[in-house]
């Protein structure tokens, strides 16, 4: 844990040589930190300026952008322009899209929680072994194409999908229900997509918790509920905070779940950017959007550090 | 309350319970493991299905396989990801390596914080967000130098897959034993040999999983590569997403599966890898 051994050395003629090796060492940090930190820079931050910088410019003919001061992509956003008599008028349509991304983002991490907080209990109370068989498990989706698996989704969701031939095999229903191109699906595509998010931090702490304290509480007459409510739930507070915010983040800038299970009727955020330097073609509509998208994130990222801040830092990572 | 009553009143004879157990859960997570597995399981199926059809199963082949392992456009996105994910892959270890090397096991220095928060920064901004910037800029340089090709799309690879790299060597190093470097050290072995050494040879699974995770990261990517990939830089992910627009069919399936197996392989490895360390 020493940071030095210059403390055993005698100090006299010392102080030019640490003062040197001191020199050496910021070389060797600044050297060894440059390239990755500046192609960060150069790459992740700068083009957000960039971005910046096109959301009050004019849309470019053909894509692109002209060089003249607008605000209209914020305009836009909130207020139609009537092209004949050139008044604006209030539109609901992209709040509508904001607010369903929102509620959809919401509604997943909150049904992630309901689903993975029980799995990640019941994964910290196996034996090792079996323990680490789950966490593989439960790791694999994590780390396996999103595109794939929401495809896999798509395909038990269609109207000749397993579910649908499932129900009508069994004779419960006579018609294939139709649950692609919903909320429905988007949400649980979204479910489906970022459920591991939710298990692997509260099983993190959930793995540290000490059941002693369970065993206090029910030698002091607390019923296995209240045992949940009062003790565990309450340790596993930083977990539950980092997986909400490991769902609802991506979730709230979801493309891929929305393109495929969305269709046209369900759009999101995501697409909704997509679209904008796609066919329709406005790239600064497009880069204001994308910043909204970025300030809802990073407000919802504070929110959760100053919370988090409060109890300890011990799930951070 | 039956519970209290219960053990208050014949206290000598409560058997012994799971103190752990919580009514439900195990449900739960059972569920959640078919459900996660499931829709896998269906498109795995059907890859093998000798029928065009996606939904009725007939007969078992490996006709889709076969169709896909031939088709020009699969073999040339294969190549493409491979290409980029390789080159991305060393690039962004190498970085990371660098950048954990002296981010870790060190006293805070001035800019230590915004030296790891800006390494992390790809994590923190929208997937999409970062496509849509990343075009601009890239709009802009090929506009003003007129170069085109492969290399902005490995370049913007490299940038997300840092953060992924970066995570297990940090973890490694901050679990890594400074004696052993120190011991080196005091018998006069140069910095430079310490590090290659010593330090290297210990750090290695960590380098090696987080050379993997970026890679399988860089393999997976759908939205960077969407927007910054050019004509001609299809990728895997990329020519399957176009498939799924146009229809399904058991081609796609069959891609898919090899490409899931692929990354199950991967990250099995990966796991071992973090298995070792203790």
């Amino acid at each position: 844990m020493t940071k030095s051994s210059n403390h055993q050395l005698p100090e006299s003629n010392l102080s030019a040589s640490v003062i040197a090796a001191e020199k050496q060492l910021k070389k060797t940090r600044m050297l060894l930190l440059a390239p990755g930190i500046l192609i960060i820079l150069l790459i992740g931050i700068l083009p957000l300026s960039i971005v910046l910088t096109y959301s009050f410019m004019t849309p470019g003919d053909y894509g692109g952008v002209k060089a003249e001061f607008s605000t209209a992509a914020y305009v836009q956003l909130l207020f139609e322009e009537d092209i004949f008599d050139e008044t604006f008028s209030f539109t609901s349509s992209y709040l509508q899209i904001f607010g369903r991304s929102l509620a959809l983002a919401i509604f997943a991490t909150v049904a992630s929680l309901l689903i993975g907080f029980p799995t990640a209990y019941f994964i910290a109370t196996r034996t090792p072994e079996t323990r680490s068989a789950w966490l593989f498990m439960i790791t694999i989706p994590f780390w396996t194409n999103l595109l794939i698996r929401t495809y896999a989704m798509l395909l038990i969701l269609r109207d000749e999908g397993a579910i649908n031939l499932g129900l009508m095999k069994l004779g419960l229903i006579e018609k294939a229900i139709p649950m692609l191109y919903t909320n429905f699906a988007v949400c649980l595509g979204l479910i489906y997509a970022f459920l591991p998010f939710m298990i692997l931090p509260i099983y993190a702490s959930l793995e540290k918790l000490d059941f002693r304290l369970v065993e206090a509480g029910f030698d002091l007459y607390a019923n296995r509920f209240k045992v949940l409510k009062r003790i565990i739930i309450p340790l596993a507070k930083p977990g539950i905070a980092a997986g909400c915010i490991l769902v609802f983040i991506p979730s709230l800038g979801a493309f891929i779940t929305p393109e495929l299970l969305g269709g046209g009727k369900s759009l999101m955020i995501g697409n909704l950017i997509n679209i904008q330097f796609g066919s329709s073609r406005n790239w600064p509509f497009g880069s204001a959007i994308a910043l909204i998208l970025m300030a809802l994130v990073l407000v919802s990222l504070m929110i959760y550090v100053k919370r988090s801040g409060e109890k300890g830092a011990s799930a951070h990572g | 309350m039956a519970e209290m009553t219960a053990s208050v009143a014949k206290p000598v004879t409560v058997k012994a319970v799971d103190l752990k157990h919580q009514p439900g859960f195990s449900v739960v997570a059972w569920t959640c493991l078919i459900v996660l597995y499931a829709p896998i399981a269906v498109l795995v199926l059907f890859s093998f299905n000798e029928n065009r059809s996606v939904a009725l199963w007939t007969r078992f082949s490996f006709d889709w396989y076969v169709k896909a392992w031939n088709n020009e456009g699969i073999q040339n996105a294969a190549i493409i990801s491979f290409e980029v994910a390789l080159v991305a892959m060393v690039a962004s270890t190498i970085m990371a390596t660098m950048a954990a090397l002296v981010t870790t096991r060190t006293a805070p220095y001035r800019g230590l914080n915004l030296a790891v928060t800006i390494i992390n920064q790809p994590l923190m901004v929208p997937e999409i967000v970062t496509a849509v910037a990343t075009l601009t800029f890239f709009a802009i340089i090929k506009k003003a130098t007129g170069v085109t090709g492969l290399g902005y799309l490995i370049i913007a690879h490299t940038v997300f897959c840092i953060p992924f790299a970066y995570m297990p060597i940090r973890a490694r190093l901050e679990d890594m034993d400074l004696s052993l470097e120190q011991a080196a050290a005091d018998l006069y072995a140069p910095p430079l040999k310490v590090f290659r050494r010593i330090t290297l040879p210990l750090l290695m699974p960590g380098i090696m999983a987080g050379a993997m995770l970026a890679f399988i990261v860089s393999l997976d990517d759908v939205i960077i590569t969407l927007f910054v990939g050019g004509p001609g830089e299809t990728t895997l992910p990329i020519f399957i997403l176009g498939q799924i627009r146009r229809g399904v069919t058991p081609e796609v399936n069959a891609v898919s599966t090899v490409f899931l197996g692929f990354s199950v392989v991967f990250v099995t490895l990966i796991f071992l890898f973090g298995k070792n360390k203790k």
